[in-house]
């Protein structure tokens, strides 16, 4: 009981702080203007395609978040326990009860909730702007829009949990700052294109029929793309995203690559916060 | 009585440098020990071995009977960092009403500990804008939530002015005598003099006093200065009836036990080449001197 006091009281502090340091609101404020920007691109375009104006805005979105979610996530987080450590405020939280796995987990909960709160606000934003006009919203626009946004919080949570892993890891902010860097340059933008790569040297060989999904799905971001994307029909796709309408497995075991990558980051930052020494 | 806190041949390494070496110390409940020792002798790493944060190549170490660490530990033992931090962008108040959850207490013991150490009127302002001075009693305020039974204070007065200081003790002493046991490390034994029942000196990680100041002092044995200036011209055949140890072209230094200086002064004082005397005790850091370069000549 008192371990969730802990944790709560943690939680709410990490929360204040985030607000303080204006991330909160710059972070939904960066998203709301996105969103709201790729909406009224696509109401704009929707006399000219088959699909409706929400999805229209889904599909791009789903392409856009794969850059800005784990940028946010990872800018909120990565100094989440090095930025401590050079403080020096780690060693009196420690001296309390609270202990590190507890503290390691109210910090998580605190950056899902100052970035799934950017989320809903920014995709809500966008979704009354285009559905509110008439004919903009369908029945199958709102599904992708949930699963966009649903996808889109855990999206959120595996880099946020990356980046308290990577925090924890670093133990200085100069560090964390590089490998948050390093990783979403690597996750988000450098494996794609050696992916994209060693396909057009590999040819129409095994590797492309039997590897290269596989290897798309296991990177997070992808995953997270492909996801959305596989379930709009309508929704023009190019590039990578081809893979999307032959994919190796069902659409919701890639939910369970991005849970396992959040279960795996989480369980790896909390291994790294225990042999921290303040 | 059981000891709050006992160290047995504790030893505690950074690599390949060893911080400290085989130290034996205990508290018990309601004493207050003033931990000395130069910059890098050992005390914040005593003190950070005591809460759990290095794990020792070898000794043991127990609080309250539990081990570094534990929930028992943690539960009854407080800390006040050298150099203390908070998040700038937070209030006193709430970095207080935080902590005091942290520690399984209600919010609200926070303003009057804020009254306590005086800071009720900076209670609403982010703590970034605070003095140094300021922290730090905030950070003692912290320590001070619940009940603690072990106080572990690392150069709490640091930055206070001799006032803040004066409070400060007078909040240790309510601590101690409530049943708390604290220990607070500290760069001279002048300041520690009458506000602490017992001393323990580290040098080079080595305990090598640990007492009370006064047996302390007897223990050094240390002897008074005594410098003699002599008249023009006299101090060769100065120095040739009373010996000692020659300052410059006039003066003459020697040294004898505290006891016996009044005879040698007098003695001197009737000396025609002497023109002036001039009498040094051993001080507290002298004391302090004596103890601690012999922990570096062992070394």
């Amino acid at each position: 009981m008192s371990a969730v006091v802990r944790i709560a009281a943690t939680t709410l502090q990490e929360i204040r702080i985030a607000r303080r340091n204006r991330w909160a609101i710059l972070a939904t404020l960066l998203l709301t203007a996105f969103s709201l920007s790729l909406a009224l691109f696509a109401a704009g375009q929707s006399g000219q395609v088959k699909a409706d104006t929400l999805t229209l805005t889904a599909a791009s979105l789903a392409t856009l978040s794969v850059y800005l979610i784990p940028l946010i996530a990872l800018l909120i987080s990565y100094d989440a326990f090095s930025g401590e450590m050079e403080r020096g405020t780690l060693a009196l939280a420690l001296a309390t009860p609270l202990t590190r796995s507890e503290l390691c987990l109210a910090k998580f909960l605190a950056q899902i909730a100052v970035v799934g709160g950017a989320i809903l606000v920014g995709y809500g934003v966008a979704a009354l702007a285009v559905a509110l006009p008439a004919r903009g919203a369908t029945a199958a626009g709102l599904a992708a829009w949930m699963r966009l946004t649903a996808t889109s919080l855990l999206l959120g949570a595996v880099f946020v949990s990356l980046g308290i892993f990577i925090s924890a890891l670093a133990r200085r902010t100069g560090t964390s700052a590089a490998l948050a860097v390093g990783l979403w340059l690597l996750l988000v933008v450098l494996y794609d294109i050696a992916l994209l790569g060693a396909l057009v040297a590999g040819g129409d060989g095994l590797f492309a029929t039997r590897i290269f999904p596989w290897l798309v799905l296991a990177n997070p971001a992808d995953a997270f793309r492909l996801f959305n994307l596989v379930l709009l029909d309508s929704a023009p796709v190019a590039g990578l995203d081809g893979l999307a309408r032959n994919l190796p497995v069902p659409p919701t075991a890639v939910l369970a690559i991005l849970i396992g990558w959040l279960l795996a980051a989480v369980a790896g930052g909390i291994a790294a916060a225990r042999r921290l020494k303040p | 009585m059981t000891a709050m806190l006992e160290t047995r041949a504790l030893t505690v390494r950074y690599g390949r440098h060893t911080a400290i070496t085989g130290v034996d110390l205990a508290v018990v409940n309601g004493e207050r020990l003033a931990l000395l020792g130069h910059n890098g002798a050992g005390k914040s790493t005593l003190f950070k071995a005591v809460l759990g944060f290095i794990t020792p190549a070898s000794g043991t170490i127990s609080i309250a009977g539990h081990a570094p660490g534990d929930r028992g530990a943690r539960c009854a033992v407080s800390y006040l960092p050298e150099n203390v931090a908070f998040h700038g962008a937070l209030t006193g108040r709430e970095i207080l009403r935080h902590f005091a959850r942290l520690r399984g207490e209600r919010a609200t013991v926070a303003d009057p500990l804020l009254e306590k150490v005086g800071l009720a009127h900076a209670a609403e302002r982010a703590v970034g804008t605070w003095s140094k001075g300021m922290r730090q009693r905030l950070g003692l305020a912290q320590a001070l939530i619940g009940a603690p039974q072990l106080l572990l204070l690392d150069e709490p007065t640091s930055g206070l002015d001799p006032v803040s200081r004066r409070d400060f003790y007078a909040l240790v002493d309510e601590v101690a005598a409530r049943g708390a046991a604290v220990v607070l490390s500290s760069h001279g034994l002048e300041e520690v003099q009458n506000r602490t029942d017992r001393v323990a000196i580290l040098s080079n990680g080595r305990l090598v006093a640990d007492g009370a100041l006064a047996a302390l002092a007897a223990e050094a044995a240390l002897q008074a200065q005594i410098r003699v200036t002599a008249r023009q011209g006299e101090a060769d055949a100065l120095q040739g009836r009373i010996g000692g140890r020659r300052c410059n072209g006039i003066a003459v230094e020697v040294s004898c036990p505290v006891p016996d200086k009044f005879e040698l002064v007098r003695r001197l004082a009737s000396d025609e080449a002497v023109r002036d005397i001039d009498v040094r005790l051993p001080t507290l850091d002298d004391v302090y001197r004596h103890f601690s370069e012999r922990g570096r000549t062992e070394e």
